[in-house]
């Protein structure tokens, strides 16, 4: 593989020079051959990018089979250390002020629309046709911005003043369910990913994704997009692997407090369910979600991950 | 002994070595039955620590019922081997860890600076002596170690060993001050020749508290002290040990260099507050295979 991409690269980049230099000095005829860099798809954890401790890897692969990538398999103390990642920075996300959430989150689509160019060259190669991927990374920007105007929005229409019969102010706010595991959809790769994790970190969650199996390199080139748009380190964690190998420590891990499953292998769906029983994980299923339509952008998706607190204030008449 | 000895310059510590060596112990991987050994062994060298100035009588009964009540839920649990507190607070935690064995623990000699007169720090002592301390950590005067006054430091910790009477001395060396690891292995020499029971690399109030290296280093004079007396000291390092894996490190660290006569409270400890729970953790993982959150144990 390597030798073949050596080939194909060498080839229109190869030129001859044979100058005379303004001093008179005659320069020695030299030939320039730029080789091909490969980019080494590693993981995003903590605002870092690990390999995985496994040193495991799985191969993808573009439509007549040649190999694009080889991806981190990521074992499950990788996952254990994005959970603690998430944990930490949990208490400073969820603390930023809902404005701020918002202009984080805008800046995710201003550096994404000036890396359109990479992320349809990614999805093609993986075997989307150009259109789709163009209007896909369109959407995902679209999508972006959609729930930054959220970010300081949703509170109010969630929460309420309950009417209530004794001498109390009632109310009920949204509060963010903490650390969020989510099995990003398996298509559409980017835009699955971006309306997956968002509303979670519109609602300050932070997230341990797994991305889609088939279009995992986007994935984490979307990591180096959230690394540059003041996303502290942590909030969002990138893992690439397989969705069956990870599905029990997914499921069952305790500091785990939600968990999102994208897709609708009813196997994974009943086993996921039944393992998050031991610390009450909240599931969330999106078994049939169209992600590339209106119905993929909600503010209740961000609904999905808050949870309801209600204070009783004691008034006088 | 001669005093004037500990004028004489070290041979050098070679600190690349040092640190390699420690780099390479701390590599190893220990697994299953091993690791669970090590989870029980470490948990029961803990010194559980509260030393805030923010401490309150409450605060240090809940401690002690943590240090004798690690994690009820998993039973066959060894508890820590002692709570560590200040020394106004030896009294109600003697109390509270009445019955069992866990010993208590007091800082003294104007912990953590160590700036006082003579007098005032032997009367501290005395004070956590009567009020029933079975342990007193003492912080050596930096100061005047970093001035060359060593015999001065030697002879400190004589006297406050002489107040100690029956209570194990640990000798704080507090060695984020002491700069270099030629100064750390004098300090932790006279120390131990001042009849230190155990020498503890801090105080936790300063970066860098307990590095490997240090440790190291330490583990090493002790070592080289058995040697030429026969006497075993203990090794208490602090400050910073934060997981369970650093904590079974540390036990590499401590089979290697000293052996296994080594590897019991009664000769290491680690001082910490949130080890204990990471250590838990872990314990209740290998137990259940499910990782833990720090949501389902008490506090500490």
């Amino acid at each position: 593989m390597a030798k073949k991409t050596l080939k194909t690269a060498a080839k229109p980049l190869t030129k001859t020079s044979n100058k005379t230099a303004e001093n008179g000095h005659q320069e020695a005829p030299h030939t320039e051959t730029a080789l091909a860099v490969q980019k080494t798809y590693k993981l995003y954890i903590g605002g870092k990018f690990p390999r995985t401790e496994s040193g495991r890897f799985f191969k993808v692969n573009d439509p007549d089979g040649k190999l694009v990538a080889n991806m981190c398999r990521a074992s499950r103390k990788d996952f254990r250390n994005a959970v603690v990642a998430a944990r930490k920075a949990f208490g400073g996300w969820a603390g930023r002020t809902a404005y701020n959430r918002g202009q984080i989150i805008y800046r995710i689509a201003e550096m994404l629309e000036g890396r359109r160019a990479q992320f349809e060259a990614e999805l093609v190669q993986l075997g989307s046709d150009p259109k789709s991927a163009a209007q896909e990374v369109q959407a995902a920007i679209d999508r972006l911005i959609y729930y930054a105007g959220w970010a300081d929005k949703y509170q109010q229409v969630f929460s309420s003043v309950n009417p209530v019969a004794s001498s109390h102010f009632n109310f009920s706010v949204q509060e963010p369910t903490g650390v969020v595991a989510v099995f990003a959809p398996e298509e559409p790769g980017l835009l699955g990913l971006v309306s997956s994790i968002i509303p979670a970190i519109t609602g300050g969650n932070t997230v341990v994704v797994l991305a889609s199996e088939k279009f995992p390199t986007c994935a984490i080139t979307f990591g180096e997009v959230l690394q540059v748009s003041d996303v502290p380190g942590g909030v969002v964690n990138l893992l690439t692997g397989h969705q069956k190998e990870l599905l029990s420590h997914f499921s069952t891990h305790m500091d785990v407090n939600a968990m999102i499953y994208c897709g609708n292998d009813p196997q994974i769906s009943i086993t996921l369910q039944t393992s998050s029983a031991d610390n009450l994980k909240r599931t969330v299923l999106y078994p049939d979600t169209d992600w590339m339509t209106a119905s993929g952008a909600s503010p209740y998706f961000i609904l999905d991950t808050q949870e309801t607190k209600t204070t009783w204030h004691p008034v006088g008449k | 002994m001669d005093n004037s000895s500990y004028n004489i310059p070290y041979p050098s510590i070679d600190q690349v070595g040092v640190a390699e060596r420690a780099a390479r112990l701390m590599s190893r991987s220990i697994k299953k039955e091993a690791k669970i050994f090590a989870l029980k062994l470490a948990l029961n060298m803990v010194d559980l620590t509260t030393l805030a100035g923010d401490d309150t009588p409450g605060k240090v009964r809940q401690l002690c019922y943590k240090a004798a009540h690690l994690h009820d839920a998993l039973p066959g649990l060894p508890h820590v081997a002692a709570v560590c507190v200040y020394p106004n607070f030896v009294r109600i935690a003697k109390e509270a860890v009445k019955g069992t064995d866990i010993q208590v623990a007091s800082v003294a000699t104007a912990f953590p600076s160590g700036h006082s007169s003579r007098q005032v720090k032997i009367d501290d002592v005395k004070y956590a002596v009567d009020e029933g301390a079975d342990e007193v950590d003492m912080v050596i005067s930096r100061g005047r170690f970093l001035q060359g006054h060593y015999d001065f430091v030697q002879e400190e910790i004589a006297a406050v060993k002489e107040a100690c009477g029956h209570a194990h001395l640990k000798v704080i060396l507090e060695t984020g001050e002491l700069v270099t690891l030629d100064n750390i292995r004098l300090a932790s020499d006279l120390a131990m020749d001042a009849g230190a029971d155990f020498i503890k690399t801090s105080t936790g109030k300063i970066q860098p508290a307990s590095t490997p290296s240090f440790t190291l280093v330490m583990l090493e004079a002790i070592r080289d002290y058995y040697y030429r007396t026969g006497r075993m000291v203990g090794m208490k390092p602090a400050g910073g040990i934060r997981t369970a894996k650093q904590a079974i490190q540390y036990l590499v660290l401590v089979r290697e260099t000293l052996g296994e006569p080594w590897l019991s409270n009664k000769y290491f400890r680690f001082g910490a507050s949130s080890l204990a729970n990471d250590i838990l953790m872990q314990l209740v993982k290998q137990e259940t295979g499910v990782y833990q959150s720090l949501d389902y144990f008490s506090n500490d």
